[in-house]
């Protein structure tokens, strides 16, 4: 080991560190008379001149201590992802608990892992490495002219001899096999489509379909949701299961006192009174900001929160933004009731729900049937 | 001032620093998600005449100040006629009722009465006229209970509000869904019936007793699920679970790349 020279051919203590470490470009043969990193080539007889590097540790003893540091983090490291491969192959993970005990395993193994092999290089740098600064200067990274000019007539030379300038029948069949192979993912994208279409204007809702409420579907009499603050998510009949349905055609339902309701008139915006059942009034579920669950429904305020971005409608007033980033009102489902009294829409909404966009038109943006 | 500088040259005060900002925002993140403490549950009783008279007592001393003393209401606080001994019971089971002072949303706390003088509030409210009764025991059970149907509901029209595991949230002004992890099966189930503050109406025609009781039995539930990792976070979902892993993953790393860095002394 090179602890048995300490410090050897350094210079004394305040002689300035430049002179012992002259600075140099890595990558390059060092001066004629330094020694190199890996010792003296054989045959080597000339005098000893001043290291780059001192050969050991500034202080040995410490080094030693350092030395089963280092190797035990690698041991450790080494037993961890030996752990890894039992943990993946010995834990099995046919249910949920033995899917996270055998995640748990594989983390925490493949963790210490890494961290004590790093842990080890990191000690290693810090106490047996020497402890000097080493200047790496750039050089610039263009060829020569010579070594340019030998690649343009490489390159020349090879083009001709291919044949490709000289055998058209080779060239244009490998551009005619290039061309389709180009065209393919064009192919695969087109599978991306096809265009919504007019299915962004349209939900499921239409005149007579029952609202149900939405976990025990069952269908609503207006008489049976009177009480003023009442609130609840209605979906249309028949569609409860419906994933895709649902995502535009959720409905919340909220009862009101009389004289509550701000009724929509020419000039000013508000609840659309013919579309209301004694005061009970509809509004899409759907934020118009980006399509959000709207339900957080103040009873004192008789404000609809957006969970999302905050954006606050108006409930008695047909829904109207009153802050946030929502760009237009709730629509409002015009409702109805059949001859048994069950709450139903009266048609389909008469204005896109659901997220504003590009294509919607200033009709989407319509408070009610102004 | 030159042993601050002394204290700021040594070695590990950079680590010190580092240490006590991550402890800092782990206390004051504990401070702001402790919990109160559960309420006494509550039991109907049978209405006799000195029940009622007993009630209106109560209710004159601790109450008529803001109601007034015919529980008409003032300009301070809603009129009780009508609202039923459901809404009574879960006001002042709860420790909302009576109030310190006006807030935006009046929090749970420590009980002021016991069981048996709620019960009397509720039936001198009740005797003014109407409003749904205070559910009996049988009635708030959840033996049985379909906890999937539970679960839809609480997620379709409660989740919004009080979060998907009921920890609660925020509303607009001050006003605040409570977290639902203290609260009792007649007072969720009372909650429901009458629409406490903010919260809707979601009476029996709307979502049946048997209905109320999957949702109890949900919300209940839910509180027995374990935490992955040991910690509940205050079960807020990825917003407090993100902070936890940024601020906590970048102070792991800040210590590391400070340990890697560091400038060795000589020795």
């Amino acid at each position: 080991m090179s602890e048995t020279q300490p410090g050897h051919g350094l210079p004394a203590e305040g002689d300035g560190g430049r002179s012992r470490a002259p600075h140099r470009v890595i990558g390059t043969p060092p001066p004629a008379q330094a020694r190199t990193l890996l010792g003296e080539g054989p045959g080597s007889a000339e005098p000893e001149a001043p290291r780059e590097l001192p050969a050991g540790p500034d202080n040995p003893a410490k080094a030693r201590t350092a030395e089963r540091v280092i190797a035990a983090c690698f041991i450790a490291s080494m037993l961890a992802s030996v752990g890894f491969v039992a943990a993946y192959v010995g834990l099995e993970v046919h249910s949920l608990d033995a899917t996270l005990r055998s995640n748990l395993a594989l983390g925490l193994s493949m963790s210490v892992a890494f961290m004590a092999m790093g842990a080890g290089a990191t000690i290693w740098v810090r106490t047996i490495m020497p402890n000097v600064e080493q200047v790496e200067e750039r050089h610039p990274l263009a060829a020569t002219g010579e070594e340019r000019q030998a690649f343009a007539k490489t390159f020349k030379e090879g083009a001709e001899a291919s044949g490709f300038l000289q055998r058209p029948l080779l060239r244009r069949t490998l551009i005619a096999a290039s061309v389709p192979l180009a065209a393919a993912p064009l192919v695969v994208l087109r599978d991306l489509g096809p265009l919504p279409g007019t299915s962004l204007r349209h939900t499921v809702w239409r005149k007579g379909l029952r609202m149900v409420v939405y976990g025990p579907n069952t269908p609503l009499r207006a008489a049976d949701f009177s009480i003023p603050g009442q609130m609840i998510t209605v979906v249309p009949e028949g569609y409860a299961e419906n994933q895709d349905v649902l995502a535009k055609a959720t409905t919340i339902i909220i009862k009101f006192a009389p004289g509550q309701l701000v009724p929509n008139t020419p000039g000013r915006r508000g609840t659309v009174m013919n579309w209301t059942v004694d005061n009970i009034v509809a509004y899409s579920k759907i934020c118009t900001h980006v399509g959000c669950p709207v339900a957080l429904y103040e009873e004192t305020t008789h404000h609809i929160l957006c969970p999302c971005h905050q954006s606050t409608f108006d409930a008695t007033n047909g829904a109207q933004v009153i802050f946030g980033p929502a760009p237009r009102p709730l629509p409002q489902l015009p409702i109805g009731t059949d001859s048994q009294g069950y709450l139903i829409a009266t048609s389909d909404y008469h204005v896109p729900v659901g997220p504003t966009f590009w294509e919607l038109g200033a009709d989407g943006f319509r408070g009610g049937n102004e | 001032m030159s042993w601050i500088t002394a204290l700021r040259r040594r070695p590990a005060a950079g680590y010190a620093v580092v240490l006590l900002g991550l402890v800092t925002i782990g206390m004051g993140y504990a401070a702001l998600t402790t919990q109160g403490s559960p309420a006494s549950a509550a039991t109907p009783g049978t209405v006799s005449p000195q029940t009622i008279a007993q009630g209106k007592e109560l209710f004159s001393v601790t109450c008529a100040s803001c109601h007034g003393v015919d529980a008409q209401g003032t300009s301070q606080a809603p009129s009780l006629v009508g609202v039923g001994a459901a809404a009574v019971d879960f006001q002042v089971s709860t420790g909302r009722m009576p109030a310190k002072e006006l807030a935006p949303e009046f929090d749970r706390k420590p009980v002021t009465f016991t069981t048996e003088q709620i019960h009397s509030i509720a039936a001198y409210i009740a005797s003014l006229g109407g409003g749904p009764a205070i559910p009996s025991a049988a009635e708030v059970s959840t033996s049985g209970a379909d906890l999937a149907l539970g679960q839809s509901l609480f997620i379709t029209d409660c989740a919004q509000c009080h979060n998907f595991d009921g920890a609660g949230g925020a509303l607009t002004f001050g006003k605040f869904a409570p977290a639902l992890t203290a609260s009792t099966n007649t007072q969720i189930f009372e909650a429901m019936l009458t629409g406490p503050e903010a919260m809707p109406v979601f009476p029996d025609s709307t979502i049946t007793p048997a209905q109320k009781r999957d949702v109890i039995a949900y919300i209940t539930r839910i509180r027995a699920e374990p935490n992955p990792g040991g910690f509940s976070l205050g079960r807020l979902g990825p917003v407090t679970e993100g902070i936890v892993g940024f601020l906590g993953g970048i102070g792991v790393l800040v210590f590391l790349a400070m340990w890697i860095t560091m400038k060795r002394r000589e020795s």
